[in-house]
């Protein structure tokens, strides 16, 4: 068997990656690879906000760390290239810390994503923090997709006790739809983690 | 990529473990429940797509990328490397960010408060993309040492955050590289957390070959991602 190299091992992002990571969120002036907005107004589907917080051990909501998702577009294609990006008004991929909000919420713009064949819509979600030597991950879905859920072999191979984390809790407001997606690092409402 | 492709584990004899005791924040932060397993599709989930005119001419360039009326503080240093995947493939044109404190230990962060001066010509924070071979190449200057409040006397050793993708969704990795010989890496929980095997794997290699003269001294960083399953055949050999 050929030899492998070991992987570079993971450290933690730490307190202080705002103005290296999510400046455009935080007010420093430097340029931001990714954002919160996912999705340009002219972008097909149904143009919804996901916000949450995320929680410590002792409940509390954590105001240092970094949320990042991906997903399909609302036709369930993936976003391939910089310029389908531009086109579709969409780029796939979201950034957003926790420390901008009075309530520590993250909160990201983009539409709800279309599901791949065989599965139910979701979004990927990789969660930092300051505390966290290794990043998590875990996926979100949603609670008007019962049906589809159902069907979903990751969500179905989640113990059924444990399902309600992934499941984010549809909200019509005034101005617009949001989906609300608490994360729990710990706890009774654990929320679950996947190693992919 | 074909779709058979399914990309290696991610080690966890060569990452921290979520929970490590010396490092107090991670006891209240660290999951604690076993990870569940995932399906291998989502392992080949590609890389979100970055657009290159996204990339400013002095984005690689801390020296230059914030300067105001004049150059940073510090030692200048090169800080160079290759990102490969496990088989030593290179990963090309992969995003590379990083972000460091000043030569005085200090991070423009608003929420740094740390007694040391901020450098009107240094914001701290540079990314790039890596070439048809894999390299990367940062200018900047040696980030100091910082006190923080883990446990008495804490310093952080001098190091520079590294935010990586790779081509795969799964291969994503922020990391920290440190300085040959500093003495507070045996002190710093944060390194110490890593698997003692894979420690001298976040130490960056001093080398006069990329020093540049009259300018700048080299580092070298080499970063391994994850990477696709052998394939059969392969495994053969």
């Amino acid at each position: 068997m050929s030899r492998l190299l070991g992987q570079t091992p993971s450290q933690t992002v730490g307190p202080y990656f705002a103005y290296g990571l999510t400046p455009r969120q935080y007010f420093y002036d430097h340029g931001s690879a990714y954002t919160p907005v996912l999705a340009q107004p002219q972008a097909a589907g149904e143009h919804i906000t996901v916000t949450g917080r995320v929680f410590d051990g002792k409940g509390q909501p954590v105001n240092d760390a970094m949320i990042e998702i991906a997903q399909l577009d609302a036709q369930g294609r993936e976003v391939t290239s910089a310029e389908q990006a531009k086109e579709r008004g969409f780029t796939g991929f979201g950034r957003c810390g926790t420390g901008t909000d009075a309530q520590l919420r993250f909160a990201f713009t983009t539409v709800k994503p279309g599901a791949a064949a065989g599965e139910a819509p979701h979004i990927d979600v990789i969660v930092f923090m300051r505390g966290m030597l290794s990043h998590a991950f875990t996926r979100l879905y949603f609670d008007d997709e019962a049906a589809a859920n159902a069907q979903d072999a990751v969500l179905q191979s989640v113990p059924a006790d444990r399902r309600a984390t992934l499941v984010a809790r549809r909200d019509v407001q005034p101005g617009g739809v949001v989906y609300h997606f608490d994360i729990h690092m710990q706890g009774e409402r654990e929320t679950v983690f996947f190693d992919l | 990529m074909s779709d058979t492709v399914t990309l290696r584990p991610r080690d966890w004899d060569s990452h921290p473990a979520y929970i490590h005791p010396e490092y107090k924040s991670t006891v209240l932060r660290g999951p604690t429940k076993p990870l569940l397993p995932m399906k291998d599709k989502l392992r080949q989930l590609r890389a979100p797509v970055y657009g290159h005119d996204a990339i400013g001419a002095l984005d690689h360039d801390l020296t230059r990328n914030a300067a105001r009326n004049g150059a940073p503080l510090g030692e200048r240093i090169v800080v160079t490397g290759r990102v490969v995947d496990e088989r030593g493939r290179p990963v090309r044109n992969t995003l590379v960010e990083i972000w460091q404190a000043n030569a005085a230990g200090r991070y423009v962060h608003k929420v740094d408060q740390h007694d040391a001066p901020l450098d009107p010509n240094f914001l701290g924070a540079g990314r790039t993309l890596t070439d048809s071979e894999g390299r990367y190449k940062f200018y900047t200057v040696k980030p100091g040492a910082y006190p923080w409040g883990n446990h008495p006397n804490a310093w952080r050793p001098n190091h520079i955050h590294f935010s990586l993708f790779g081509e795969y969704f799964a291969s994503r990795l922020v990391t920290q590289m440190y300085f040959p010989g500093d003495p507070l890496l045996a002190l710093d929980p944060i390194f110490q957390g890593t698997p003692e095997r894979a420690r001298d794997r976040l130490i960056s290699q001093f080398t006069l070959d990329v020093t540049e003269p009259d300018f700048a001294l080299g580092y070298v960083f080499d970063i391994v991602l994850r990477g696709p399953n052998e394939t059969p055949m392969e495994t053969q050999r």
